[in-house]
């Protein structure tokens, strides 16, 4: 590689030049072939396999039939499910994130608050699930901490109305629990790129702190709060581990009803349905990302 | 004069700007205070889990027993096969990470610009491909894995790359994007050196905080997987805890919460090392 | 742009700008005392240009008087009124910032509506006022653009169009320019200084740099460590340099061993006026004398005790740099014309023009 050489161009009609300029070209891109084959390998055949599964019948002739099922009413149920459990914990998570970035960016620059907070927010938005399952059966399960707490000192029983950690109420519960600090993670860079200057000119130009609020702060930060909503709805809507470890009573979302298609190998056919789950998820989630990625370019012109 | 403008003053002159800043300080307080509770309570909740003895008593015993390696692969054989299989996928996965990235994405800076937007566009695919979905895919590539290299664990560190891939690019990338590279590289070209030295002599040292970051973003993201694990039928520290959790939930507890003061830990050491970057003054500050 | 100072006179009868009192500032942030008792006056329509070096407190001043920053103690007067507590959205002023000043998210037009917009005036007026805003600051053309659109020199222009469109009773604008090319930096300068007088706004101008100060200022007050050196006309703070800090910080200086004689001080055998008389030390008592580099003349000749050391170009004249015995440098300004006789090591004589001089 050492002996590769760029020469300044040559007078256009030296084809020796032109000659070693593509062999120089061909040489150079040799130096990228182990990355894209290795995703080709791992990334680009799974996705393939994933695609063309899901329009594969048991035969292996093309077939709209798995693709179809999606119509089915449990799997219907299950993708409602899924994006209700995204929608709400994104809204929940970005409210209460977007508060405790606020608090951090107005916090000393450098200092410990905001390290800390930054440093956990990391741990609790991206390591997450299984141990999040059983920090929760340790608070609010049944032998959990705060219900036991409740119950002795107060009487309280929480479950008195079921069993709700281990349904649908208890992964909201948890999900936003990791949804706020990912909120924080997302959205501190555009609290950043917020100029005190604006909130100056604003008040010299005679602006209230609401005001500035509604006319300056509001509307600058409203695409990348938007976006940072969005990313945090694919965030919840791809999160399989948490439920996995939480629910064990039928499979109320879609990760669950794949892991169900995936491990059931008395029903034939529901290996490629599951893959027909799984591109449904997928055109959810890219349909998402591609919204939060034209948010994105937004905040970048206006915060950057 | 400027005495007795002072003496003279109204009481509410000192007021308007400092009321306003005591208002923004409740107004933190309450905020840190409540999240806080939010999530301190379930951290605190499972150290008492952990430390709950018979008779309500303090016990230790379980963080004892975590402590004692031994103990632990007699006691709990599946658990201490998570734990080695995490400890030996962290550190295959770094590598593979770093040596397919960090060379990839400075040659595409260097010789391959037209490209940098493909790569870009690849290494961040993973972000809209969750996975649940990603395993459903690699059930079959996983059957060609196990026939050349068996069924080892180990071998899951080739879809934890994938896995990085968005974030440990996004950081090489912040890296790079704060450097100039070509100046960097023309002018040690110009020094007579060859490209590989100047990729490993002159433009990873200059890097250097933002691959370590990359390295403890992999860390504690292989951590924390269990999806691919899980479904793929091998072992991983997350998937014994969950295993653990359905016979021994205190140690299965004790575990998560040792992992999660780990993981911690690494990003507070990230935060250390990226703060000694932003050190340098930024270009616009003139 | 007659238009302006027609509205202009019409809001505000025949009164075109108030009278401004900065009276015995202080301001103390940790241990930094960034006010030590500032006292300044604005006279109705003035421009006065804050000038000093970094961290002297010219933005804490320029802020104290906006109302974004408080004091420790002292008074704002505008008008004979006391505003010292009246809040920054209640005081009426016009800011330009630096730099980045300008909502991101709004076009160059509706930046400048913005403060019309917050005193609720209707859309007619408001876009009228804001076209006549922008032309005055020429760019007109560029109403629609948005900030990121528009380079560094039109931002600036925006927001002084901006700050302007409210009809401030104060203009304040802390180092508008120094974000710019040098080149910009001059020709907007000049046209701050046209559309100040155009429209008559008392204004307060804060620099670093000397040229930019003695330029647009009808005053000039120098700074150092949170209060006034000296204030007066460019004129006398460049020739009359009131302290050793003014005549250093001003304008490039010659530092020259002199002796002082009634009144005068004696410099390389020229009697030369002080600036200060009264001041100054007792007679036969050695010092050291700024003086001016076009104080300075150079001519060539042959029994001259200087020799030329060094010569810049700098267009219509330059400096030449004299070595004297002793080890003395001098630095003189002479028209580039004269360039072709004072070739480096020409030997040269030396004299200095007897204008007011000040002692380090
Ligand atoms: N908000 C603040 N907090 C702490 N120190 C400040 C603050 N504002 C200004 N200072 C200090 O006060 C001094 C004067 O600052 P400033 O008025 O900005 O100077 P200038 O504009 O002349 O460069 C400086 O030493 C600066 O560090
Ligand atoms: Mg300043």
């Amino acid at each position: 590689m050492a002996a590769v050489v760029t020469r300044p161009a040559e007078p256009a009609s030296d084809n020796r030049g032109r000659l070693s300029r593509v062999l120089t070209r061909g040489r150079s891109l040799l130096g990228v072939v182990p990355f894209f084959a290795f995703v080709a390998v791992f990334l680009a055949v799974p996705t393939l396999e994933v695609t063309i599964g899901a329009f594969t019948g048991d035969d292996g002739q093309p077939t709209l039939s798995n693709v179809g099922a999606l119509m089915n009413g449990y799997i219907v149920d299950a993708f409602i499910s899924s994006i209700l459990l995204s929608a709400v914990t994104a809204v929940l998570g970005a409210v209460f994130g977007a508060l405790l970035a606020y608090v951090l960016v107005t916090a000393k620059e450098g200092g410990l608050l905001r390290r800390v907070v930054t440093a956990a927010s990391g741990v609790l938005a991206q390591f997450g699930g299984v141990t999040l399952a059983f920090a929760f059966m340790a608070t609010i399960g049944l032998p959990g901490f705060v219900t036991l707490f409740l119950r002795d000192n107060f009487g309280i029983n929480i479950y008195s109305g079921g069993v709700w950690l281990y349904e649908m109420p208890g992964l909201v519960l948890v999900y936003t629990y990791f949804q706020i600090p990912l909120m924080v993670i997302v959205f501190l860079p555009a609290l950043d790129g917020v100029r005190p200057q604006w909130r100056e000119a604003t008040e010299s130009l005679g602006g209230s702190t609401w005001q500035y609020w509604r006319r300056v702060a509001g509307p600058l930060l409203a695409p990348a709060f938007l976006g940072s909503t969005l990313l945090l709805f694919a965030n919840a809507f791809s999160a399989y581990a948490t439920a996995a470890a939480l629910v064990s009573q039928g499979s109320p979302i879609v990760p669950l009803q794949i892991r169900s298609a995936l491990t059931s190998e008395v029903v034939l056919g529901q290996q490629n349905l599951g893959k027909a789950m799984a591109l449904g998820m997928v055109v959810v989630v890219a349909v998402v990302m591609w919204l939060y990625a034209l948010l994105q370019r937004r905040t970048a012109k206006w915060l950057g | 004069m400027a005495g007795l403008a002072t003496g003279g003053l109204p009481p509410r002159r000192q007021g308007l700007m400092r009321r306003r800043a005591r208002r923004q300080r409740a107004f933190r307080w309450v905020v840190v205070t409540v999240l806080g509770v939010f999530f301190l309570l379930p951290l605190l909740a499972m150290l008492e889990f952990t430390t709950r003895g018979a008779g309500g008593r303090l016990s230790f015993d379980t963080w004892r027993l975590l402590f004692d390696w031994g103990r632990l692969r007699a006691t709990y054989p599946d658990l201490s096969v998570g734990i080695t299989d995490s400890a030996g996928l962290v550190v295959l996965t770094v590598l593979l990470m770093l040596v397919l990235l960090v060379p990839t994405v400075i040659w595409v800076r260097l010789r391959l610009p037209r490209l940098r937007r493909v790569v870009e566009f690849i290494c961040l695919l993973p972000l809209t491909i969750p996975a649940i979905v990603l395993v459903v895919g690699l059930a079959p590539v996983y059957a060609w894995v196990t026939y050349f290299l068996g069924g080892s664990s180990l071998t899951l560190t080739f879809a934890y790359t994938i896995l990085v891939l968005p974030y440990a690019y996004r950081a090489i990338d912040a890296g790079l994007s704060s450097i100039d590279v070509r100046t960097l590289a023309e002018a040690a070209r110009g020094l007579g050196a060859g490209w590989g030295t100047v990729m490993w002599r002159v433009v990873l040292p200059n890097i250097r905080s933002a691959v370590m970051s990359a390295a403890f973003l992999t860390v504690a993201l292989v951590l924390g997987e269990f999806t691919i694990a899980s479904l793929l039928n091998r072992s991983n520290l997350q998937v014994a805890i969950n295993l653990l959790g359905k016979s021994s939930a205190g140690m299965s507890v004790a575990v998560s919460l040792a992992a999660l003061v780990l993981a911690f830990v690494l990003l507070m050491l990230l935060s250390l090392v990226g703060g000694r970057r932003r050190g340098i003054p930024k270009e616009n500050n003139s | 742009m007659t238009g302006s100072i027609e509205m202009a006179a019409t809001a505000r009868g025949d009164q075109r700008g108030v009278a401004v009192r900065l009276d015995g500032l202080r301001r103390r942030f940790g241990a930094v005392q960034a006010l030590d008792g500032l006292d300044l006056d604005l006279a109705p329509g003035e421009l006065v240009a804050l000038l000093g070096p970094s961290g002297c407190g010219k933005t804490t001043a320029l802020r104290v008087l906006a109302g974004l920053e408080e004091t420790d103690s002292g008074r704002v007067l505008v008008d004979g009124r006391d505003i010292t507590t009246t809040p920054a959205n209640r005081r009426d002023m016009g800011m330009v910032f630096q730099a980045y000043s300008l909502f991101p998210h709004l076009t160059a037009q509706e930046n400048v509506e913005f403060g019309l917009r917050l005193r609720k005036r209707a859309a007619g007026e408001r876009r009228r006022r804001a076209a006549e805003m922008l032309e005055l600051v020429g760019i007109g053309a560029h109403a629609g653009r948005y900030p990121h659109q528009l380079s560094g020199g039109q931002q600036q222009r925006v927001a002084l169009a901006r700050a302007l469109a409210i009809e401030p009773q104060v203009l304040l604008l802390d180092e508008p320019l120094s974000a710019l090319d040098a080149k910009v930096r001059v020709q907007l300068r000049d046209e701050i200084r046209r559309i100040q007088v155009e429209v008559g706004t008392t204004t307060l101008f804060v620099t670093h740099d000397q040229e930019e100060a003695l330029a647009v200022a009808d005053r000039v007050g120098v700074m150092r460590d949170g209060r006034l050196e000296q204030v007066g006309p460019p004129a006398d703070i460049y020739l009359r340099p009131a302290t050793p800090f003014v005549a250093d910080f001003v304008g490039l200086s010659n530092r020259l061993p002199g002796r002082v004689v009634t009144g005068a001080v004696e410099v390389l055998g020229s009697r030369l006026p002080l600036v200060d008389p009264v001041g100054a030390p007792k007679d036969a008592a050695d010092v050291t004398a700024l003086v001016r580099p076009e104080a300075v003349d150079v001519a060539a000749d042959p029994d001259g005790t200087g020799r030329v050391l060094a010569v810049s170009f700098l267009g219509p004249t330059s400096r030449v740099t004299v070595e004297l015995p002793d080890d003395v440098l001098v630095v003189a300004q002479v028209a580039s014309a004269r360039l072709a006789e004072l070739a480096s090591g020409t030997a040269v004589r030396v004299e200095l023009h007897p204008v007011p001089t000040a002692l380090a």
